[in-house]
Formats: C-alpha cells, sequence, structure tokens
C-alpha cells in the first residue's frame, strides 16, 4: 500500500456567493466520502482562505523572508486535503474521484516515505 | 561473430523485445530495472548462442536470462538494503512462448496499458510505447519526434519515474475502466502505425517493421476488446492501408501515389478483412472517428480503378469525421478529396480557408496539395512555388524525390540537392 495527498484545488470567489445549498451539498458529499472509504482516509481537512496564509523564504543567512498570501497566486487555491491510502495510483484515482470539488478539481500526490 | 548467430539476436530484438520485456516487468516490479535486465540478456545472446547455439524458442530463452538476473539483482538490493522488494512477484506465468495461447492477452497488453496510462503526459506515452513496447532505442524515438536525444531521454526518464513513484500499476484495466483508458492506447497504436507507414525522416518510405508492430498491437487489442467499434474501426483502417503497402514505392524506389498503383497487387486478404470490420464498426451510432477513417479508406479500398473513386462519399465521411474531430489535417485531405469531387477551383478555396492554421504551418502536405491543384488548374507558377515550399519542409528521401520530380515535371527552375 502506498499514500496519497489528495490536494482540493478550487476558485474561492465561487464561495464569496454560492447558489443556495451548494455548500451544504458538498458538505453532505464530503460526509458521504468519510462514511464510505474511512478505510482507506488517514486525515484531511479543509483550509481557511488563501488570504490567511503566510509565506516564509529562507535568506540563506539565517532570516526569513516573511510575506502576506500564498506560496503561488492562483486562480484556484488550495482549499482542503485528504490523505488517503491505496494500492496503486489507479485506486487513488478512484477514490479521488470521488471527492467534492465543484469549483475545481483535485490533484492526486504519491507520498515519498522517508 | 557468426553472421546468423547475429541475425538470429537481431530477429529475436525486433520480434521478441515486448514480450521479453513484458514478462521481465511481471518478475522485476520496475520498469527500469526489467529493461536493463532484458538488455543483458540479449547481451548474453550474442556471446552464449555461437557456442551452444540458436536456442529453438530464443523468446524463452531470453526471458528465463533477463527474469533470473531480475531475481539475482533483487536479491542482492534487498540484503543491502535489509528490506524485502515489495514489488517481487513469485508468481510464474505459463510458459513465455509468444503466441502460445492465442486468444489470451499476454503481459504485452499491460505494458502498453501502462506505457498509454492517462496520468503521464501524451508526447510521453507514445515516446514510451515505442521505446518500450517497440523496443526502439531513444535515439530512435528522438528522430521519429525531430528532438533532440537528450531531450526524449529526460522525457523518456520523469515518465518512468513517475510510473515508479506515484505507482501507476501493470496491468490491464478493468472492465468498467475500459472505456475511459481504450482511447489512449488506440491514439497510440495510431500514431505508431502512420509513423510506419510513411517515415517522418529516412531513406525509406515505409518502416515495415512499425507498420506490422501496430497491426499487431492493434490485433492484440481486438482480442482483448471484441464487442469494442473503436478498436474494430482502428484495425480495420490499419489493416485496409497496409494493404497498399507493396504498391506505394515502384521498382525504381519512386513514390507511387493512390492514382498510380497496380491494384491488383494490393494484399486482398487484408482488405476483406479490413472491409468486414469497418462495417461492424459502423454499426454503431454515432460512428467513432477511427471506424470513419476505416470507412474512408474502405471507399479506395473498394475502387476498382482510380477513376472509379467515390469523391462524393469521400466528401460525406469526411465532413462526418471533422465533425466529431476537428483536426486542421482531417479539412486538408477533405479539401483533397473536394478537390476530386467538385473541380480543382472549390479545392483550392476549400484548402485556402487553412492557409492561417498554425498546426499546418510546416506540414508538407499542405503546400504539396495546393500544388496539385494549382497544376491542374494551369497556373504552373504558384505550382512551382508552392513545390518548392513542401520540399523545404520534407525530410523524407522518397517523398522529396517525388516532389522533386513533380516540381521539374511543371518545366520549373530545376531545385538544387539540400
Amino acid at each position: 500500500m502506498a499514500e496519497y495527498l489528495v490536494l482540493i484545488y478550487e476558485d474561492e470567489s465561487a464561495y464569496e456567493r454560492p447558489a443556495p445549498g451548494a455548500v451544504d451539498k458538498m458538505m453532505e458529499g464530503h460526509r458521504l466520502f468519510g462514511e464510505r472509504h474511512a478505510d482507506a482516509i488517514r486525515g484531511g481537512n479543509a483550509l481557511q482562505p488563501s488570504g490567511t496564509a503566510t509565506s516564509l523564504r529562507g535568506d540563506g543567512g539565517g532570516g526569513f523572508a516573511i510575506t502576506d498570501g500564498a506560496f503561488a497566486e492562483t486562480k484556484e487555491a488550495l482549499g482542503g486535503y485528504y490523505l488517503v491510502e491505496a494500492a496503486d495510483l489507479d485506486e487513488a484515482i478512484a477514490l479521488a474521484k470521488e471527492i467534492p470539488a465543484p469549483f475545481g478539481g483535485v490533484e492526486v500526490r504519491p507520498v515519498r516515505p522517508l | 561473430m557468426d553472421a546468423s548467430v547475429e541475425a538470429a539476436v537481431a530477429d529475436a530484438h525486433r520480434r521478441e523485445w515486448a514480450f521479453v520485456l513484458a514478462a521481465t516487468v511481471r518478475v522485476a516490479g520496475d520498469i527500469d530495472l526489467a529493461e536493463e535486465c532484458v538488455q543483458d540478456a540479449y547481451a548474453r545472446a550474442l556471446t552464449s548462442w555461437p557456442d551452444q547455439g540458436v536456442p529453438a524458442r530464443p523468446a524463452a530463452w531470453l526471458t528465463t536470462v533477463a527474469r533470473r538476473r531480475a531475481v539475482d539483482l533483487l536479491r542482492r538490493r534487498a540484503v543491502h538494503d535489509r528490506v524485502l522488494p515489495d514489488l517481487l512477484v513469485e508468481e510464474e506465468p505459463a510458459e513465455p512462448v509468444a503466441g502460445d495461447r492465442p486468444g489470451v492477452p499476454d503481459d504485452r497488453l499491460r505494458l502498453v496499458f501502462t506505457c498509454c496510462h492517462p496520468a503521464l503526459a501524451p508526447e510521453a506515452r507514445v515516446a514510451l510505447t515505442l521505446r518500450l513496447v517497440c523496443g526502439l532505442t531513444t535515439a530512435e524515438v528522438a528522430r521519429m519526434f525531430l528532438v533532440q536525444e537528450s531531450t526524449m531521454a529526460a522525457r523518456i526518464t520523469r515518465a518512468k519515474k513517475k510510473i515508479a513513484a506515484a505507482r501507476i500499476p501493470y496491468r490491464v484495466p478493468r472492465l468498467e475502466e475500459l472505456p475511459e483508458r481504450t482511447d489512449a492506447v488506440l491514439t497510440v497504436v495510431h500514431l505508431v502505425f502512420t509513423t510506419g507507414h510513411t517515415a517522418p525522416v529516412g531513406a525509406d518510405l515505409v518502416r515495415a517493421d512499425l507498420a506490422e508492430l501496430a497491426l499487431s498491437l492493434a490485433r492484440m487489442l481486438r482480442l482483448l476488446l471484441p464487442d469494442d467499434a473503436d478498436v474494430a474501426g482502428l484495425l480495420g483502417l490499419i489493416l485496409l492501408t497496409h494493404a497498399r503497402r507493396s504498391t506505394r514505392v515502384s521498382a525504381d524506389g519512386s513514390l507511387a501515389l493512390l492514382s498510380d498503383q497496380d491494384r491488383s497487387r494490393w494484399d486482398a486478404e487484408g482488405i476483406a478483412e479490413g472491409l468486414a470490420l469497418v462495417r461492424e464498426a459502423l454499426t454503431r451510432r454515432p460512428p467513432g472517428r477511427f471506424a470513419l477513417m476505416a470507412a474512408i479508406a474502405a471507399v479506395h479500398a473498394e475502387a476498382p480503378a482510380w477513376s472509379a473513386t467515390d469523391w462524393a462519399e469521400l466528401v460525406g465521411l469526411y465532413d462526418l469525421l471533422v465533425a466529431i474531430w476537428p483536426s486542421p489535417v482531417v479539412a486538408l485531405n477533405r479539401a483533397v478529396a473536394v478537390g476530386f469531387a467538385d473541380g480543382p477551383e472549390a479545392g483550392l478555396a476549400a484548402l485556402d480557408r487553412l492557409v492561417d492554421e498554425p498546426q499546418l504551418a510546416t506540414y508538407a502536405y499542405l503546400p504539396s496539395a495546393r500544388a496539385g491543384l494549382l497544376a491542374r488548374l494551369g497556373r504552373d507558377d504558384e505550382a512551382a512555388d508552392a513545390y518548392r515550399r513542401a520540399l523545404d519542409l520534407t525530410d523524407n528521401a522518397v517523398e522529396r524525390e517525388f516532389l522533386r520530380s513533380r516540381l521539374d515535371g511543371l518545366g520549373g527552375p530545376p531545385v538544387a540537392d539540400p
């Protein structure tokens, strides 16, 4: 078995004025996903909007440049994640297809065991 | 070295490479390691076969040697890492002889589906298939795609790393996954065939080995997916096109167009098999892209002579194809058909709508098709310019010779060799 981090990327502005019921439907989707795949899910959560992010970059001399915002400014921002266990990529993709991401999509990244 | 042994090894490389590699991957659990072991096995054959003689079943011999080497290396690695290799497959499949169990798809199919996994970039899928399934060297694959060998090596290495790191499985997809996985494989097999049918570079027009390989891959897919209309369409298309292979180059080595080919020398058996597949593929509504392309090939195959070609039928089929597959190359072929159905003026008008297509900017068939239409209209100077532009874009020696002879036929100034 291997672990995959499934990153949920969505257009944050879509959540500012969502259609009635859209958020409830999405939360229900997450609840169902959590129930159905309790055995495979190792962890996961939603994140606060990217506007709350703080980025740090070492300057090489022991100091840090600290800036407001996410590392990469993109239209679709990282908004949540799951850590799942799967036998292979096909199984991980099958799981990822069930994760709700109505305003974007998800990225599947293999975890590199150290 | 005995020339016959060398020839036997070369033959085994051409015919059995994919089989030996696919069977070895199962044991090695890692494509890179398997490839290294298979290369070792072929090297061993070069030193062993002169003394021991060429084995009765070279593929079985090579597979045994490559797998033993893989097990050996894995054990050593396990001792070194103090961990057991978790991907080692202990189960020994049936005696590894190609064609042993007709009707049962062999390991090669796993290899194809792994190489054509949708999680890989499209250009990496083709490159990996040619490298791993067809056994081409990285240099050959690079030449085929007109990129530097180092670029292609990096592309292949990156794809192999992804297969290992993301654990892209080495298996044929389950039945319910097949529809979304099949198109990627068909696209790659089709590209291998067109690359073999008209080699982009080199002295020969046809790379028969690649065309044959695409044909056998398509046949294998047909065994696995006997009810899939797209598979039937692709196999039909390949058979009908491949049936004309021996007439595409004349005795003197020059290119023979469809209009000048000796149709009595077309492969009647291949055509009959292809036509049956086209009929089957067209029963699905709406017909898919390979079914339509095969139907177009069937119109040519069924015409007893060039003059008897049903051009109106061809334009109708191209219209359907453009609707579901709006590629500029298809539009170009449609324009050529219009040129025969409705006359060169109409063909030229259809063609002139494509001149700004970026995808056709370096495509030699656009200026050469234009040249043909202009020549039929008696506009020789413009035709000569178009032939010269086509020559600038063509690297295949046989095609270059053809274009030059057309140009000379117009009576324009002669073209110097590059």
